[in-house]
């Protein structure tokens, strides 16, 4: 497998500057005759088939929502960094860069994070061009906020709901291109697989979920924007629809799979209430500003938070690490919330949470500030918990939010298939180990706006492309794949919902592959995924049949997906003999319980490569060059 | 400990978008009072998938009341009784042992039904793809704090730009308009600057579009707002029948 990652010559600061002139150019008046299929209508999917059609390229474009909008960027909450430096407050494009390396623990690559600070500052005006309704100061200027793992205010935030409208731009710039002509958008489909033809990306198979016809496209280049794979764990923050099968499927072709086992654990979530629960909600990094974390000294307190007094309560964040206090990074943060539940310290009924508290900035603040900062994230945690946080602590855990790893691209954002272009949380990405927050909508619109539109160009201008139609013996190959594999499904005929598959198997890798990580867990959990995957395929239940809208058959689906992927994200860890960001690998910490990384033996990204059914995937190495930021031990202490 | 109830539940059910519909009656028992009503749901689908019958189709995605997918009239109002809530965010404790909710589709021309509860809404899309949003190709190079917009401005146009396009405002009227989810988008660019340029044949053709595509006409009912979980204000309607009359009687 070729892992030449293409990264520019030259200092850091000119690299970008220096691959956009060096890139060949299509010709404004050839740019029509190319078709780009963009597979994803988040912020990463949708900004790249606008800014592909106002380029002049004909686009092709599925989600398998019911509209582009309702990607599940939509859900993201707290913000959107970039390097404006409009507080004042020391902040430039290589703080940004640096603490993004340094926040993903030394497990990204360089140049590829110094682009994306770079491009950060274009985002935001970009946004405001379009009528992003950003926060704004009396003054009239955009208000920034801090976030956890930085010391500057350089995050962009509208409410609590940023990603919601960062999208909704996205979304207006593509249907603009809708009405134009320019993208034909085919909501409620599902891609199934990729077609490559004499090792190039040509085309993709779809489902129509609502008449359940499978059918091929092909195209000139293929771009996935599918997001990540959280929902492996079955209960996550991701939307339920949320799935591996675009990537996975692509893996399958034969595009390696970057660090599969880097998986973020968001510490600020609304705790598990019952084994009904179908998913988890966070409850924004952007608390962590004003809420303070505590739990009783006294292991099994059974008092009411108000009745704890104060010398008895152990506000673990601010004494661990003085100088970030609450804001330290998220993998940081869950694991010492984890460590304290552990210890027996946990409050609420399951004793697997620890408080967030308000009191002391409302204290301070007023109620009325509090509110307007936070408002309606309390009334979300209101109308989950039926608790008022105003009045007593919100009980929060960490849970699975977001996964660094995903498919391997070079600095162009191809993969390892020619022609297969990866962009936002879809690809294995400039967070290493572990994102910080409000960097995943600064990256899916990087890749999406500022990126992709050179690079495909680059791309196409010297490809060789033979013609072809859908009729091509491959995408027939594809086609009569995809339907058999959804003939099986509703064979079978079982006594199992897929839903009862998700969660168990889901269960494993939390237990396994979760927060905390061993050797010994892990072979635990190779042994027991396969027996899992091999009860699905002869007891589940898919009820209902292809030609019509079936929720259930589309889940048994990328559930199937999840019980091989599963296999691979422990692989990858298991093989990884060092504790980095999101990756803890028990075995591995210092003697106080922090991350102890392993730069001699494992800087590097690992990129698996399928070796067919059956077969053990291959491992291969993307050794990690840190010219311009010095490797350290992470310290927020 | 958590509470559990027996429901009854009445359910449209509705094979496809060809064939006729009906209500159906089941009973669901240990619902438990924390769940979401979406939760409660997935159980009585377990339940059907069990008992060799056909799960109910309803369209849900991030269940933390923002995609705007989950669209269900229950008991009818448009995602239930509990005030600013969409369905998804919507809890069992709301409800009580022996209670009966009934839960049906959105219900409009415009909004065809697909399959049980699930409609189709891509005329909300359409309507968005004739005007709602900004010409502005990517690579504009202006510094985003080179024009400043009031904290008033900026505060009203994210209020309509809350809008998650979920159609519950549909659903509730007597006449099936959607002029406040066309004026959310109209009133979101209109209080910015950068809506301006576009501002008389944004709306001219968003209202256009929302005509064709079979919505009706706002008569004051005003059931909208208040079945809108955003809280979108009425004045949407109000500033789009102003924006609309305005585009008709100046050139700019």
């Amino acid at each position: 497998m070729d892992l030449n990652a293409k990264i520019p010559d030259g200092p850091i600061e000119g690299k970008w500057d220096r691959h956009r002139f060096e890139m060949k150019l299509v010709n404004p008046a050839n740019k029509r005759k190319y078709n780009i299929i963009v597979v994803g209508t988040g912020l990463a999917g949708a900004s790249a088939a606008a800014s592909l059609a106002e380029l002049g390229y004909n686009v092709d474009c599925f989600c398998f929502q019911d509209s582009p909008r309702r990607a599940h960027s939509i859900a993201a909450q707290g913000g959107i960094n970039a390097a404006k430096n409009y507080q004042n407050d020391g902040d430039s494009i290589y703080r940004l860069f640096y603490d993004t390396v340094k926040g993903g623990d030394f497990r990204a690559r360089e140049a590829n994070v110094y682009r994306l600070a770079q491009i950060s500052v274009n985002i935001i005006d970009q946004c405001v061009a379009q009528g992003v309704p950003f926060a704004r100061e009396y003054g009239g200027l955009l208000s920034n906020r801090s976030f956890g793992g930085a010391q500057v205010s350089r995050t962009f935030y509208a409410r609590g709901q940023t990603g919601q409208q960062l999208l909704l731009g996205a979304y207006q710039a593509l249907e603009r291109q809708i009405g134009a002509g320019k993208v034909k958008m085919y909501a409620r489909h599902e891609m199934l697989d990729l077609v490559v033809i004499d090792g190039v990306a040509r085309g993709i198979i779809t489902r129509d979920l609502v008449t359940g016809e499978t059918r091929g496209w092909v195209g000139d280049a293929v771009v996935l924007a599918t997001g990540g794979y959280g929902n492996v764990f079955y209960l996550s923050t991701n939307a339920k629809g949320s799935n591996v099968t675009a990537t996975y499927r692509a893996y399958k072709r034969g595009a390696g799979f970057g660090n599969p086992c880097f998986t973020q654990i968001h510490p600020t979530c609304i705790p598990v209430s019952g084994d009904y629960q179908s998913k988890l909600t966070l409850m924004s990094e952007s608390l962590r500003n004003d809420g303070r974390v505590w739990v009783p000294k006294q292991k099994g307190d059974t008092r009411r938070p108000e009745q704890i007094p104060e010398d008895e309560r152990d506000y673990y964040l601010e004494r661990r690490y003085p100088s970030f206090g609450n804001l330290v990074p998220r993998d940081v943060a869950s694991r010492a919330a984890k460590a304290v539940c552990d210890e027996g310290r946990g409050v609420g009924p399951s004793k697997m949470a620890v408080y967030l508290d308000f009191a002391d900035a409302v204290r301070r603040l007023g109620q009325n500030v509090v509110a307007d900062r936070y408002g309606n994230l309390f009334e979300m945690y209101e109308r989950i918990t039926g608790e008022d946080p105003y009045k007593t602590p919100m009980r929060i855990f960490p849970a699975v939010h977001y996964t660094m790893g995903g498919l391997w691209v070079d600095y162009n954002l191809m993969s390892t298939v020619p022609g297969l272009h990866v962009l936002g949380e879809a690809n294995f990405s400039d967070h290493g180990a572990n994102r910080l927050g409000a960097s995943a909508l600064m990256q899916g619109l990087a890749d999406g706006y500022f990126i992709i539109p050179y690079t495909i160009g680059n791309y196409l201008a010297q490809a060789k492309l033979p013609k072809i139609t859908v009729e091509h013996p491959e995408v027939q190959r594809c086609l009569a794949g995809v339907r058999a594999q959804t003939t099986r499904l509703l064979g079978i005929k079982g006594r199992t919902t897929v839903d009862e598959f998700h969660r168990e198997l889901g269960l494993v890798m939390w237990d396994y592959c979760g927060m905390g990580r061993t050797a010994e867990g892990l072979k635990i959990a190779l042994q027991k995924i396969p027996e899992i995957r091999a009860r699905f395929w002869s007891d589940v239940a898919v009820p209902g049949a292809n030609e019509e809208l079936n929720p259930w058959l589309e889940k048994a689906g990328r559930v199937a997906d999840f019980l091989e992927f599963g296999e691979l994200m422990c692989l990858d860890a298991l093989e990884r003999n060092e504790s980095c960001g999101g990756h803890f690998r028990e075995e591995y910490q210092t003697p106080d319980g922090e991350a102890l990384r392993d730069d001699a033996n494992y800087s590097y990204a690992a990129v698996w490569e399928y070796t067919g059914e059956g077969s053990a995937p291959r491992l291969n190495k993307e050794p990690l060059e840190f010219k311009n930021v010095k490797l350290a031990t992470r310290s927020y202490a | 400990m958590s509470k559990t109830m027996t429901l009854t539940l009445q359910i449209w059910r509705q094979r496809s978008a060809n064939t006729p519909g009906s209500m159906q009656t089941y009973k669901l028992e240990g619902v438990n009072e924390h769940m979401s009503f979406l939760e409660m749901l997935d159980v009585l689908n377990a339940k059907l998938t069990k008992d060799g019958q056909d799960p109910v189709a309803f369209d849900h995605d991030c269940r933390e009341g923002i995609c705007g997918s989950c669209s269900m009239v229950i008991d009818g109002r448009p995602h239930g009784p509990r005030k600013g809530t969409t369905a998804c965010q919507l809890h069992m404790r709301t409800y009580k042992d022996g209670d009966t909710i009934t839960i049906e589709p959105w219900r409009a021309k415009a909004f065809p039904v697909i399959k049980d509860l699930v409609v189709d809404r891509s005329s909300f899309d359409r309507i968005v793809a004739a005007g709602g949003f900004v010409s502005v190709n990517t690579g504009v190079t202006v510094d985003a704090n080179a024009t400043p917009i009031g904290k008033k401005n900026a505060d009203e146009a994210m209020d309509y730009a809350a809008c998650i396009g979920c159609g519950a405002c549909v659903a509730a009227c007597p006449n099936a308009a959607a002029m406040l989810f066309t004026g959310a988008k109209v009133g979101h660019l209109v209080k910015l600057p950068q809506g301006q340029v576009e501002r008389r044949g944004r709306v001219l053709r968003m209202v256009e579009q929302m005509d064709h595509e079979g919505f009706g006409a706002c008569t004051n009912h005003r059931e909208c707002s208040e079945a809108c979980p955003k809280e979108i204000s009425f004045d949407a309607i109000e500033l789009l029948n102003r924006e609309y009359m305005r585009a008709q009687v100046t050139n700019d």
